[in-house]
């Protein structure tokens, strides 16, 4: 079992940050707690990515004299652009939180839904 | 030619440049970005039916873009399936941009007309990119700024629940690209191969390994809850609810459509059938779950009292429709899948063109207030009957077309139990229809829209000490704490403020007509002449009796760029009922296509 575990520490790694970051995404109330379990959702995949890229006794991927193997660049090049659409992923959360922010007075959940509620209720009378 | 050979990738490019030059342009001029979108889109809307016309006349047109050979380098190829789907995205997204002027001037704050322009320019580079492209990577990638692009649109909505159902969507959206991103790392993984054709030909020797097993299920998943599939659903109602009209047509029509071209393209291309259907039990299951959305969708509809809310659950139930007749795995119900996203692309995108146009000239969003609309806007609401028409399935109409494809290929996979599930939704769908055009044609037309008490309350203002005895007594209370604190020094200042309270009168002309209504119900034209049509005269009215107060007659039609659009969608849904040849022949070689 251990050595199961230790064999592929990397996967385990990603299994685990994609389960925290799916966790808050889920249970928490906050907006940006959200968003922070959003992005360790995310990361854990480039880490994904990266993890099967690697090549055993591999370098870097760049002609060199001294080395045969290389590692996979693809994924790299991948999530490089995934990284960037995590980036911006993240900027239009924290723009929509802030306006949030502004319209109800609260980042938490409970409160916007109470604030809902409130405006609802309002509109009935 | 050379132009022509580069067309695929200028289908999508010049939109995405566009999107770049219009937030420049929009510092000079406002009304030049309405042109420049348009232009933009007529161009992509011509190179995609050359396109489809190409592909119809000689099979798959391929593009590699930067010269680079599949599979390394990024492929376009373009085939009867996501040619069919392109011209409608297309043809969707250059009539609701062109509808899109004097909607959007309504209803989005003037500074923020360029960017809209910018990011919707933006959603359509992500939408056909999706489509075109022949590169599974490349297509995480422009779903992922489709789906940015559309966060930021339902953000533009004026109510603030706009922001909370976009911050939603945005949760729901990553969650669905981050599972497929997923699912595409599994795929490679064991391939080594990103590109769709490539994948297709090397993935079945891996069939029964688990990772391909693994990657499946997070594609599904992740498709789902893309288009919002019964039981992933939740954020779908909000956004259409929320977001401005224009936003909600061009998502309810072609958003959704897209995520169900990729899942057919995962299902049917990179996977084959016989993963889908034998190795993994996937399209049994997905057969189940959408007839349960079918019914499930077509019932929350009914419960619903606002418009756009009713859309957007039946939204849902068609979704489930579209599923259910790929999964079947025939090739009529695929066919009939097939035309049923032209279908639901274009009634859904008229119905919210219609929408809008109501928000626009009578400020109406609930089914209650649409009494006796026949009369006041009678082009729209006939246009709001023909796609409620398509919708429900009646012959003549597109939607008869799909429906009846998607009933034979039930039959004759030797699935009957189906042509019931499809009968009761198209009963419930002519539940929720008929409610409406009994509201619109056999109702009076009742005068007191919601401005008129805003005015009432204005030509109380002067005689503070009255002012609850008339109109509407929570507006009044409402209006007094906000202008409990202003301290008027003296009588000009006042004045002034009246002025400004009066403003809504001086549109005479624009808006309508005013009318002197008496206990909800307008007053004879002799009535009429007493009080009108003098400011003075006005103020008199409220002094006397509460039982008269002033009502905001807006007759007459939206303005006839956003009238155009409407009646040209409900139009196609007749015209594709009548010359079904087009669209079906097209279908039935996408479908053997799939099917392969």
């Amino acid at each position: 079992m251990v050595e199961l575990i230790l064999a592929k520490y990397n996967y385990w790694i990603v299994i685990i940050l994609m389960m925290l970051g799916f966790y808050a995404v889920i249970a928490r109330g906050n907006l940006i707690k959200k968003i922070i379990g959003i992005n360790l959702f995310q990361i854990s995949v480039f880490l994904f990515y990266i993890t099967m890229a690697k090549v055993k006794g591999g370098t870097a991927p760049i002609l060199w004299d001294k080395s045969q193997v290389y590692d996979n660049p693809l994924p790299h090049c991948l999530m490089l652009t995934a990284i960037v659409v995590g980036v911006s992923t993240t900027a239009v959360a924290l723009a929509l939180i802030i306006k949030i922010h502004k319209a109800f007075g609260t980042m938490e959940e409970d409160g916007i839904i109470i604030e809902q509620q409130r405006e609802y209720i309002k509109g009935r009378v | 030619m050379r132009f022509l050979q580069h067309l695929p990738v200028l289908v999508i490019l010049i939109p995405l440049i566009s999107a770049v030059v219009i937030p420049v342009i929009g510092r000079v001029n406002r009304f030049a970005c309405w042109i420049v979108s348009c232009v933009a889109l007529f161009f992509s809307l011509s190179g995609s039916i050359y396109l489809l016309n190409k592909v119809a006349n000689t099979g798959k047109v391929t593009y590699h873009l930067g010269g680079w050979k599949p599979p390394w380098g990024i492929e376009y190829s373009i085939d009867h399936l996501n040619g069919f789907v392109i011209t409608v995205i297309a043809f969707i997204a250059f009539v609701v941009a062109f509808y899109a002027e004097k909607s959007v001037e309504h209803e989005i704050e003037e500074r923020k007309i360029p960017a809209f322009y910018s990011i919707y320019m933006l959603l359509i580079t992500g939408l056909m990119g999706i489509v075109i492209t022949g590169d599974i990577f490349n297509l995480y990638v422009f779903l992922e700024i489709s789906s940015l692009a559309g966060y930021a649109l339902v953000a533009l909505g004026k109510h603030r629940n706009a922001l909370v159902a976009s911050f939603n969507y945005l949760i729901f959206g990553t969650i669905a690209g981050t599972f497929i991103l997923i699912g595409i790392g599994y795929i490679y993984m064991q391939t080594g191969t990103l590109n769709i054709a490539d994948l297709r030909e090397r993935l079945p020797e891996f069939y029964n390994s688990t990772v391909i097993l693994t990657a499946f299920a997070f594609f599904t998943v992740g498709l789902c809850l893309k288009v919002a599939l019964f039981p992933l659903h939740f954020w779908l109602p909000k956004v259409y609810n929320y977001s401005p009209s224009v936003v909600s047509s061009i998502m309810a029509a072609v958003g959704t459509k897209v995520g169900l071209y990729v899942m057919l393209r995962v299902m049917f291309t990179v996977f084959k059938v016989e993963f889908s259907v034998e190795n993994v039990p996937i399209a049994n299951i997905l057969i189940i779950i959408s007839s349960i959305a079918i019914v499930v969708g077509s019932i929350l509809a009914i419960a619903q009292t606002k418009i756009k809310l009713m859309l957007a659950y039946s939204s849902i139930g068609q979704v489930g429709y579209i599923v259910l007749g790929a999964t079947l795995t025939n090739q009529i119900a695929m066919t009939g899948s097939i035309i049923h996203i032209l279908n639901h692309a274009l009634m859904k995108g008229s119905l919210f063109l219609i929408v809008g146009c109501l928000v626009y000239k009578a400020g109406i969003e609930r089914i209650d207030d649409l009494e006796g609309m026949g009369k006041r806007m009678p082009f729209t609401m006939a246009a709001f009957t023909v796609s409620g028409l398509s919708m429900i399935g009646v012959p003549l109409t597109v939607g008869f077309v799909s429906k009846w494809h998607i009933a034979i290929g039930a039959l004759d996979a030797g699935m009957w139990y189906f042509v019931p599930v499809l009968i009761i939704s198209s009963l419930l769908t002519a539940v929720y229809f008929w409610r409406i055009i009994e509201k619109i044609y056999f109702y009076e037309e009742p005068a007191l829209l919601h401005e008129d008490r805003r005015v009432n309350i204005n030509i109380n203002w002067d005689r503070r000490e009255k002012r609850e005895n008339f109109g509407d007594r929570r507006i009044n209370l409402e209006r007094r704490s906000e202008f409990k604190g202003t301290r008027r020094k003296n009588k000009e200042d006042r004045r002034r403020q009246l002025d400004k309270q009066w403003q809504p009168l001086e549109q005479w002309d624009e808006h309508g007509r005013w009318e002197v209504v008496k206990n909800d119900r307008r007053v004879s034209e002799e009535d009429r002449r007493q009080f009108m049509p003098d400011r003075r005269s006005l103020e008199g009215i409220g002094r006397r009796t509460r039982d008269y107060n002033l009502a905001l007659i807006k007759r007459g039609e939206a303005p006839w760029t956003m009238l155009a659009p409407t009646l040209v969608l409900s139009g196609a849904c007749i015209f594709f009922g009548i010359a079904a040849k087009i669209p079906v022949a097209i279908a039935e070689k996408a479908a053997a296509m799939l099917l392969r």
